[in-house]
């Protein structure tokens, strides 16, 4: 097939400038953190060993990595950023279902309206809902009113800069990433097994167990790891609503480079953060493939 | 809906529960920023004075423009740029490197926002020192960043589109001799176009909403809305941020009414339907 010059011309732009977009603004800034972070950290512009140096050829050093192993502040961020996002994941999932398996349910008229109450928060500033649970969780807020009135507490509690406020942060802007695919895997779900269950004598939490929990499956996978992967490399809601030692990766990352201007350790802790990341990414990318299968 | 998994008085409360959750805080933050008193939690009267405040705040009101101007230009190239990667991934069939291409478009999708702007930064001073650009940091390095993990949301929407509606346009087209270039602009944009608006509006609001990124790649001369806000809010809350809040909030009710509206409008005629 002969293609005329414009045609072919019209094909490269097609793919060639998003590619080309991609290779230098994401690519190409991956490659460079790899490279810094096997350097050395200098005090000068840029503040980070060369790669190529005349008198000593090519210089790489592997200290960044070895100072993550033994500086305990490194393990501890990693593992309570793993903790968090993995108990916030679990408590999206336990008032994400409910609440996608109503909407899924409502009459057709409702559902959209209950989709878009859903969605709406999330058109509103992420930093400024954050910020609304600073104002919920303070000393005077409506929280510690609520339960001083109750009669719960006798006196207000500490729950602003502490991890309880994390979870309670990350669980409220999260949420409706949980919601909107389980919502889709259980709106597409086929009534005519359930109402086979139902005719074949099956009692209706029979029916939810064995048929629309499996089936929902590709559904809490995607809706978890939507939660979880974003939750991990969380800075703004620890940094607002956690305390001193609410060390999350992402805090810890901001830290080391804006107060201690360390870029080479800076960019060794975000290799391993994509490291860490591409378990969850992997499982993702196969479930919502699968989901894709199974619904063509 | 006769069928019943669970009783809908559960579901039904869960529900309740659920849109509580999610509505009281914004309800209670707008309604502080009516409040007379310098302590935000505690209720002294009402009073509009925290907007006065919050219009006579240069600060907040440049950051504003700025967040707006860089929101509009990264939008609108992204959209581009999505666009052109959604089309590349779903009608060019096989091409060099087609993996590695839609590897890079999701991923941007995932990845934390620290190391997006930690990475982008560490480009911008490399580059700076090879070929002495850009010179310094500023409004065009945040647009930068923002046109780059933005175009990754602006394709998703895209895509979506493109791979669930009715091709026999597009083949009816290319049997009438029809070459790509003519089918992409006389058939396929103007069938996506209600998508390519979905995506322009997503990618504004990441770019607006954008607190981390921005961060890393900015200059001492440019400070963002969120970057305000942020500097303001961590030492505590302070009233004008609530009614600044209030306003966004109201702005954003505003345009989701208007898009409805049109939406309800465009489907009422038939344009932006499924073929």
């Amino acid at each position: 097939m002969t293609t005329a010059r414009p045609e072919r011309l019209w094909r490269r732009t097609v793919a060639g400038v998003p590619y080309l977009w991609l290779l230098v603004f994401f690519l190409a800034p991956f490659a460079i953190v790899l490279r810094i972070s096997f350097a050395d950290p200098l005090i000068g512009q840029p503040p980070f060993t060369p790669f190529y140096d005349e008198a000593q050829g090519i210089q790489l050093t592997a200290d960044n990595y070895r100072f993550l192993t033994e500086d305990d502040l490194y393990w501890v961020s990693y593992l309570k950023s793993v903790r968090i996002a993995a108990v916030a994941t679990l408590l999206c999932l336990l008032i994400g279902y409910p609440m996608a398996y109503g909407i899924a349910r409502a009459r057709a008229v409702w559902r959209n309206v209950l989709l878009l109450l859903v969605i709406l928060p999330f058109w509103t500033s992420f930093l400024l809902r954050v910020y609304a649970w600073m104002g919920m969780l303070s000393g005077q807020g409506v929280v510690n009113k609520t339960l001083l009135a109750l009669g719960l507490v006798d006196q207000p509690v500490q729950i602003l800069y502490t991890d309880l406020a994390v979870y309670l942060g990350i669980v409220y802007t999260y949420l409706p990433f949980m919601i909107l695919p389980l919502y889709a895997t259980l709106e597409r779900l086929d009534g005519d097994l359930l109402d086979a269950a139902a005719d074949l004598g099956g009692r209706p939490r029979q029916a939810f167990l064995d048929i629309t929990l499996p089936l929902s499956v590709p559904g809490v996978v995607a809706g978890s790891m939507l939660v979880f992967i974003p939750a991990l490399g969380e800075f703004v809601i620890p940094s607002l609503l956690g305390g001193l030692d609410t060390l999350m990766i992402g805090r810890t990352l901001y830290d080391e480079f804006f107060v201690n201007r360390d870029w080479p350790l800076a960019s060794a802790v975000a290799t391993v953060l994509v490291l860490i990341l591409v378990l969850p990414i992997v499982v993702f990318q196969r479930f919502s493939q699968l989901d894709r299968e199974v619904t063509r | 809906m006769k069928r019943q998994g669970r009783s809908p008085t559960f579901l039904f409360s869960c529900l309740c529960f659920g849109f509580a959750f999610l509505y009281i805080p914004i309800l209670v933050m707008i309604a502080y920023s009516f409040n007379d008193s310098r302590l935000v939690s505690v209720w002294t009267g009402f009073s509009l004075r925290w907007y006065g405040a919050l219009w006579e705040n240069e600060q907040i009101i440049d950051a504003a423009l700025l967040s707006l101007r860089i929101a509009f230009v990264s939008a609108t190239l992204a959209t581009a740029l999505g666009t052109l990667a959604a089309l590349a991934i779903t009608r060019m069939g096989r091409f060099r490197g087609r993996t590695l291409f839609s590897g890079m478009l999701a991923a941007p999708l995932v990845m934390p926002e620290v190391i997006t702007g930690l990475s982008l930064l560490m480009l911008f001073v490399s580059l700076e020192g090879l070929i002495g650009w850009p010179l310094g940091r500023g409004a065009d390095t945040i647009t930068i960043a923002h046109i780059t993990f933005s175009m990754a949301y602006a394709a998703v929407v895209v895509q979506a589109r493109l791979t669930t509606m009715d091709r026999a346009l597009e083949e009816a087209a290319m049997d009438l001799g029809c070459r790509p270039m003519g089918v992409t602009f006389d058939i396929i944009l103007p069938l996506i176009a209600p998508a390519m608006l979905s995506g322009w509006l997503l990618a504004f609001t990441l770019s607006l909403d954008d607190l981390v990124i921005a961060s890393f790649v900015s200059g001492p001369e440019s400070s963002t809305l969120p970057m305000v806000i942020y500097s303001k809010v961590r030492l505590g809350i302070t009233p004008d941020v609530n009614a600044l809040a209030a306003v966004i909030v109201a702005i954003v009710g505003i345009g989701v009414a208007i898009a409805g509206w049109l939406m309800a409008r465009m489907a009422r005629t038939g344009a932006g339907r499924s073929a």
